[in-house]
């Protein structure tokens, strides 16, 4: 039974990346563009050691946005409002890592703390309307993207600008106590050395590390049990005891607080500032992730790394005269294909089972008529 | 006898309707003599309030055709990007009404895709949608990229300038031409005299008779279209019965399945022509996350309008005044602020008089904050001012009353031959 399930769980995926690529293949080829060769370039590029330290730091604030994304939907909750939670954390925590001067670990600390409590507090208002005022979290959590881009704007002109040189816009620069050391050393001694300006973020650890919390927090925590009993019987999971709104808020505020964290990777590591093209997208790819890996805490580490790989690896396509936004045809189609997948599947896997324990009692049955004469 | 004489008068739904519209003016009117911003029920303001309605409008509309066959229609948002891309693809080839063709046909396309996963496969139905969401904007991305990057003015973000959708203006009241002949413009006489209430009134009438496209004519012409189509044909009664109770409706021979597909087609087709809409009257060419949420905000209005095709209308209009707003600078700005605020003390006073001191205070506390907000905010910047549509959004679903039914079985998994 076990072996099966873990079957689902391959084939469905797989199934839709095929199909995905089908699907960008045929595009190609409408447009007079051989996919092989577009293909073999990416895999050609995106494999290189300096691809495969940015597919890396790339996979790294998409995974965290994913689970953040995924603790929600565990309980049918959707957090459509990661991307507008983690520019307004990542836009305090730089502020705030600016105006300290802590030790060094403490200082990091700090400002992963002020993210944390920033996205959460932004996440905690669409989980309020929802309790309170009956608002569905989808339309919340996306005005409230809407109005968080506007606010950090604002404040990022208005209120904490920094004192920086030349044409530059960025909020003061956090001290050395604040940043993430390159991960460039650990990579040396396995003989692997990348050239300059590659570098990979020592955020990683911390992500991964989230990774596992976030499994033992949804498969081994009271909590974990309570939210994915809300998500598949909300009412059963009622009567035995679980109060579904303080279940939406704090899931709200948990996949908020996660979140918060996705812009720290490129700040505590590459920019150590907030400037004005501070990294965007992370929040709506992170749903994409999501949904690919199942909300699974390993799935979500092969989506994000192939998100991360299909982005990197994209940027040969230009110079090779192919519209590299063919990765976007891959990317959408690739979600719409596994969520389908995954419902066919388990169709399958549902009815083959109906058909075994069908077989098995008839057995026992004609068993026990036999015993019985 | 007097079975005639009521038939003869307004309904009193229309009357209570005229009333409130009536009501809303004369508010209006009042901010405006208090803080002399013209601007709040000018012709401009009023204009520019319906063309952004449209938009949300449709969306609304979409999803209430989805939603009413039980189908939760989150996708809208992506089937609005079709459209725009679309719409933009056809008036730039053939000229604008193949536009409005393409963008239906491209929000179709889209809804069809939405109805293959959540109908057929029976996936979850907002999994779905904000899938179809990622997959659109990437879809059309992928388009610009080929077809309009070699253009000149086009880039992988936007396409050259397309065809506008003409314009009219109606004759008698907003100065049109009837045939050939330059009728009086009777509207903006009178709101150029700058009486108190009647040149408010005025304005914001001349604002939506004049300078009219034939696309929002059509637009506004669904609404009662819709309510004709789903609450007095046999067809409209079997499709709403597929999202109060799909599996009662299938045992009385109803084909659930396909009427779900009718109404998630009719409801991408809609979102499409809303997204033409912006570009073929709004903005003139394609450009990319020009839809900015419009999608999100129809289904806002689709809640406010407590799944009805007038309501819908209702909220559609009340978001796009607020947007509106937004190009009108500091001072109307802060005259709405000053309205908000007013209208959220009456409330207050409301609430505390039947007896509802929570609600009361709640409501008395944001009146604090939005009245602060107009006493302090002498100036609005202009992050702030493009965060209005959203955060009307917001207000009003928070504020709005909770009377709201929403059709029973919406969003339900429905597999035909299995019981509720």
């Amino acid at each position: 039974m076990k072996s099966r399930r873990w079957l689902v769980a391959v084939v469905a995926p797989l199934a839709a990346m095929v199909f995905s690529v089908g699907v960008a293949s045929l595009a190609l080829i409408a447009f007079d563009i051989d996919p092989l060769f577009a293909f073999k370039e990416m895999w050609t590029f995106g494999t290189s050691t300096e691809s495969l330290i940015n597919i890396a730091n790339r996979s790294v604030p998409l995974y965290v946005a994913a689970m953040a994304v995924a603790v929600g939907f565990k309980m049918n909750l959707f957090n459509i409002g990661v991307e507008g939670q983690y520019l307004l954390a990542a836009l305090f925590a730089a502020w705030a890592g600016a105006l300290v001067a802590l030790p060094a670990v403490l200082h990091v600390a700090f400002i992963l703390l002020v993210a944390m409590v920033v996205g959460s507090g932004w996440a905690w208002i669409a989980g309020f309307l929802k309790v309170k005022r009956g608002i569905h979290e989808v339309i919340s959590t996306i005005m409230l993207n809407f109005i968080g881009f506007s606010l950090s704007a604002y404040l990022f002109l208005n209120v904490f600008r920094g004192e920086t040189e030349g044409l530059i816009v960025a909020t003061g620069q956090i001290p050395k106590s604040g940043w993430m050391p390159s991960l460039n050393p650990v990579l040396g001694w396995f003989g692997v050395t990348p050239r300059r300006g590659s570098e990979l973020q020592s955020f990683l650890i911390i992500a991964i590390a989230l990774g596992i919390g976030y499994h033992l927090l949804v498969k081994r925590s009271r909590f974990g049990f309570d939210l994915r009993a809300s998500g598949i019987n909300p009412a059963a999971a009622q009567a035995s005891g679980v109060d579904p709104k303080r279940m939406i808020i704090r899931t709200m505020m948990i996949s908020g607080a996660i979140a918060g964290l996705v812009g720290m990777s490129v700040l505590l590591g590459f920019f150590h500032q907030y400037p004005q093209d501070f990294s965007r997208g992370y929040g709506f790819n992170g749903i994409a992730v999501a949904l690919l890996g199942r909300n699974h805490a390993a799935g979500m580490v092969f989506a994000a790394l192939l998100w991360g790989f299909l982005e990197r690896s994209s940027l040969i396509l230009d110079l090779r005269d192919v519209p590299s936004e063919i990765v976007t045809i891959i990317q959408g189609t690739v979600v719409l294909g596994v969520v389908v997948a995954y419902e066919v599947v388990s169709r399958l896997a549902e009815r083959q089972t109906v058909r075994a324990a069908a077989r098995a009692a008839a057995a026992l049955e004609s068993g026990g008529a036999q015993e019985a004469a | 006898m007097t079975a005639v004489a009521t038939r003869l008068l307004p309904s009193r739904r229309t009357s209570r309707s005229v009333l409130y519209a009536l009501s809303a003016v004369l508010v209006l009117a009042i901010v405006v003599a208090y803080t002399g911003a013209d601007e709040l029920t000018s012709r401009g303001t009023a204009s520019a309030a319906l063309r952004l309605a449209i938009p949300i409008l449709m969306a609304g509309l979409g999803g209430l055709f989805a939603e009413r066959a039980g189908v939760v229609n989150i996708g809208l948002e992506g089937m609005m990007i079709a459209g725009t891309w679309f719409g933009a693809w056809g008036s730039w080839q053939f000229g604008p009404w193949w536009g409005v063709a393409l963008g239906v046909a491209g929000g179709a396309v889209f809804g069809l895709i939405h109805a293959v996963a959540t109908v057929t496969f029976a996936v979850d139905h907002i999994v779905s949608g904000v899938a179809i969401n990622i997959l659109a904007g990437g879809a059309m991305r992928f388009l610009s990229s080929i077809t309009y990057t070699p253009e000149t003015g086009g880039s992988v973000v936007q396409s050259p300038g397309v065809t506008k959708m003409d314009t009219f203006n109606t004759p008698f009241v907003a100065g049109g031409n009837l045939f050939g002949w330059k009728s009086p413009d009777l509207l903006g006489w009178l709101e150029d005299r700058d009486w108190f209430f009647v040149s408010d009134g005025a304005g914001v009438l001349r604002g939506v008779t004049g300078e009219v496209s034939w696309l929002t004519l059509l637009a506004v012409a669904l609404v009662p279209l819709s309510v004709f189509v789903l609450w007095r044909t046999a067809w409209g009664l079997r499709l709403r019965s597929c999202g109060e109770h799909p599996w009662a409706a299938e045992s009385l021979g109803v084909p659930v399945l396909r009427m779900k597909y009718y109404g998630v087609l009719i409801s991408g087709g809609l979102a499409g022509l809303g997204g033409a809409f912006i570009v073929l009257v709004q903005q003139g060419l394609y450009r990319e996350a020009s839809t900015a949420g419009r999608g999100f905000i129809g289904l806002g209005a689709l809640i406010f309008g407590n799944w009805m095709p007038a309501g819908v209308l209702n909220g559609a209009l009340l978001f796009g005044f607020g947007d509106s707003l937004r190009f009108r600078g500091a001072v109307t700005v802060r005259a709405l602020l000053l309205t908000i605020g007013v209208g959220l003390v009456a409330l207050a006073v409301w609430r505390w008089r039947r007896k509802r001191p929570r609600a009361a205070g709640v409501q008395g506390a944001l009146a604090l904050m939005v009245l602060l907000g107009y006493a302090l905010l002498t100036e609005v910047p202009d992050q702030l001012i493009t965060a209005t549509p959203y955060l009307i959004t917001l207000l009003v679903l928070a504020i709005a009353t909770q009377s709201l039914r929403m059709p029973a079985a919406d969003g339900a998994r429905y597999r035909k031959g299995e019981t509720g």
